[in-house]
């Protein structure tokens, strides 16, 4: 680039000049060092008000629980008392959160592998040479990423919908079974769907941009050896792009176990679709639904914290597969 | 499914493809298509483009068109639709329009602002307690939104600040993620020397990073901006927990308040219909505008070296 070249002229007509601007930095050392606390001063404060300050009220507020006196009227008779654990355990043991979690857990299963088994097969096939329509392609496939959950699932759910789909009304015309999408097991299928839709676009250019990054040397190495471009994919390509996909699995399993708009959204389609359905959904159902903020707040920490325990838990599964991988 | 089809005919496929070389030793011939690689592709592109294609056609009919003929053929009720759809409540929609532009617009612009300045300074400076400061801004990407928004929305009542544009834009406007690019961005794009230049020349420390630093930055604050814009113009569950008034909800919130009365009346489905088409057609615009002159890959963080 020809901004690099500017400075390394820069660089070294600097160096001519070395004594003089020591004492300079010396003289305005103050400043630079204060500099980077103020730069970070906003960042800094954001983050306690919006991130720190609300973590440390739902754990603050997990540990209470309001206390009825006598009836619960007058002023007086409901007062908020420390409470233990006791929302903790009352969490742990309602079905309901935990068949909210076992379906998000199903769910998940479907959508992160096949998402991103999806994105690596397009990105593989993006990176090879001589094919066609790549621009086209590749934008139409990361298109859905520019399109909100809500939409997305707004789109498909009136697919999904025999009053107005195209496939029910072509399954009609051809005198075909119509499956209902929106109900049982095919509803997981359902949305799975959605979220692999709106998600393989974005971690195909994850990939894809790591894919770019091998040196080309490689490649040329194992094809004058004879490897095919398949051989060269598998043996070559996909360990050499492995961080990326460990990284696109790990923000893959946060973003699925926190799904909340695809479900709501199908809601007013089906009955199916409890309020409760995801983990979160129970979250949202308890602080406003029914008002009780306290149990909702340890909800939302025992959701946080398995959320880190199953994508921590994942990352050191990968590191020590890596290593051990080296150490063959 | 279609990606699920993809796969097993790349599988089947991709062997057979990669024997051809390998089986004649001469040049393989330059000009050949990679046909399966590119069929795949366009299988990809066919279900991508699918639902879209659909809400452009749905989009067009009127309502007793909608029930009663195929969907992925035209109609004649566009303009009827758009009519329909702007003379709802005295024209809402089209201020659920302009929130979520004023929500996506002024937030990914505060936050780029946040990222630039922040990984700016983690990028430039060594100082005590760098790597601990952008290791915990970093934890926050692993914040579950729900535990954030249901106590922000706690707190936000206290100060009484919820129900108001502010209790959109504010959360949002620190983004772990915009800065972890702006401190990439800034690594790769603004050298150590030039810096050291500009203190010679005795600027001070702002000074050199408005004139010198924020220029050199710019490709990569556009992506911040882009990835901040799709976050905020995408998100749900925030202003769906903050606000009550339907007249400050964003598109996605609107949308999803009419679909849930048209429940009881499948009259408004054209008007959801077309308001999803309507709603997704400014992202689209804007990225099939920006990828002339800015590429993909820098939204994951690739920087050309």
């Amino acid at each position: 680039m020809s901004g690099t070249t500017m400075n390394t002229g820069k660089a070294a007509h600097g160096s001519g000049r070395a004594p003089r601007a020591r004492s300079r930095t010396r003289a305005t050392g103050g400043s630079v060092r204060r500099a980077p606390y103020a730069f970070l001063f906003p960042a800094v404060v954001l983050f306690l008000l919006f991130f720190v300050l609300p973590i440390g009220y739902a754990v603050y507020l997990s540990l209470r629980k309001v206390e009825v006196k006598g009836l619960g009227l007058g002023s007086g008779a409901r007062s908020e008392v420390w409470t233990g654990l006791s929302n903790y355990t009352a969490a742990l043991s309602d079905s309901e959160l935990v068949n909210g979690a076992l379906r998000v857990l199903g769910y998940g299963a479907i959508v992160v592998p096949v998402m991103l088994g999806s994105a690596l097969l397009f990105a593989l096939m993006l990176d090879t040479e001589r094919v066609r329509l790549t621009s086209f392609t590749r934008l139409a496939i990361f298109l859905p990423y520019a399109i909100p959950g809500v939409i997305a699932a707004l789109l498909w759910g009136f697919l999904y919908l025999p009053s107005v789909s195209p496939f029910y009304f072509l399954l009609d015309k051809a005198g075909l079974p119509q499956p209902d999408l929106l109900d049982g097991g095919p509803l997981f299928i359902a949305l799975s769907n959605i979220a692999i839709w709106g998600g393989t676009g974005f971690n195909m250019i994850v990939i894809y941009t790591s894919l770019r990054s091998i040196p080309v040397e490689v490649y040329e190495a194992a094809k004058l050896d004879g490897c095919s471009p398949l051989q060269i994919a598998l043996r070559i390509k996909i360990p050499m792009v492995a961080p990326s996909l460990v990284l696109t699995f790990f923000f893959s399993i946060i973003a699925t176990l926190q799904v909340f708009a695809e479900p709501t959204t199908l809601r007013p389609l089906t009955n199916s679709v409890s309020t409760t359905w995801s983990p979160l959904m129970k979250v949202y159902q308890d602080a406003f639904g029914n008002n009780d903020i306290y149990s909702a707040a340890a909800q939302a920490v025992i959701i946080a914290v398995a959320t880190l325990v199953l994508s921590f838990g994942f990352l050191r599964v990968a590191n020590a597969r890596s290593k051990q991988e080296e150490a063959r | 499914m279609s990606s699920l089809a993809a796969q097993n005919s790349a599988r089947e496929a991709a062997p057979a493809a990669g024997a051809a070389p390998g089986t004649t030793q001469g040049p393989p011939p330059r000009r050949r298509v990679a046909f399966v690689p590119t069929l795949v592709l366009l299988l990809g592109a066919v279900y991508c483009l699918l639902p879209v294609a659909w809400v452009v056609m749905a989009a067009t009919k009127s309502g007793k068109e909608l029930f009663s003929t195929l969907t992925l053929l035209p109609g004649t009720g566009f303009a009827d639709n758009l009519a329909d759809l702007t003379a709802y409540r005295d024209g809402i929609y089209w201020q659920w329009m302009g929130n979520s532009a004023l929500y996506a617009g002024l937030g990914a612009l505060l936050s780029t602002a946040v990222s630039a300045v922040s990984g700016y300074a983690l990028a430039v400076y060594r100082f005590r307690g760098r790597e601990t400061v952008f290791n915990i801004l970093l934890a926050g990407v692993l914040m579950p939104p729900v535990i954030l928004a249901i106590p922000q929305y706690l707190l936000l009542a206290k100060a009484d600040l919820t129900d108001s544009y502010a209790s959109v834009l504010l959360p949002l406007v620190l983004s772990p993620y915009g800065v972890y690019l702006g401190r990439i961005y800034a690594t790769a794009a603004v050298p150590a020397d030039v810096v050291e230049a500009g203190r010679m020349d005795g600027a001070g420390e702002w000074r050199i990073f408005a004139r010198i630093g924020l220029p050199m930055m710019v490709p990569g604050l556009v992506t911040i901006f882009l990835f901040q814009f799709v976050a905020i113009w995408n998100n749900f569950l925030l202003p769906y927990i903050m606000l009550s008034d339907d007249e400050k909800f964003p598109m996605t919130l609107g949308l999803f308040t009419l679909l849930a009365q048209g429940n009881s009346q499948p009259a408004l489905y054209t008007l959801v219909i077309t308001g999803s088409l309507l709603a997704i057609v400014p992202l689209i615009a804007l990225f099939l505008v920006i990828q002339r002159f800015w590429s993909l890959d820098l939204l994951s963080g690739a920087v050309k070296s």
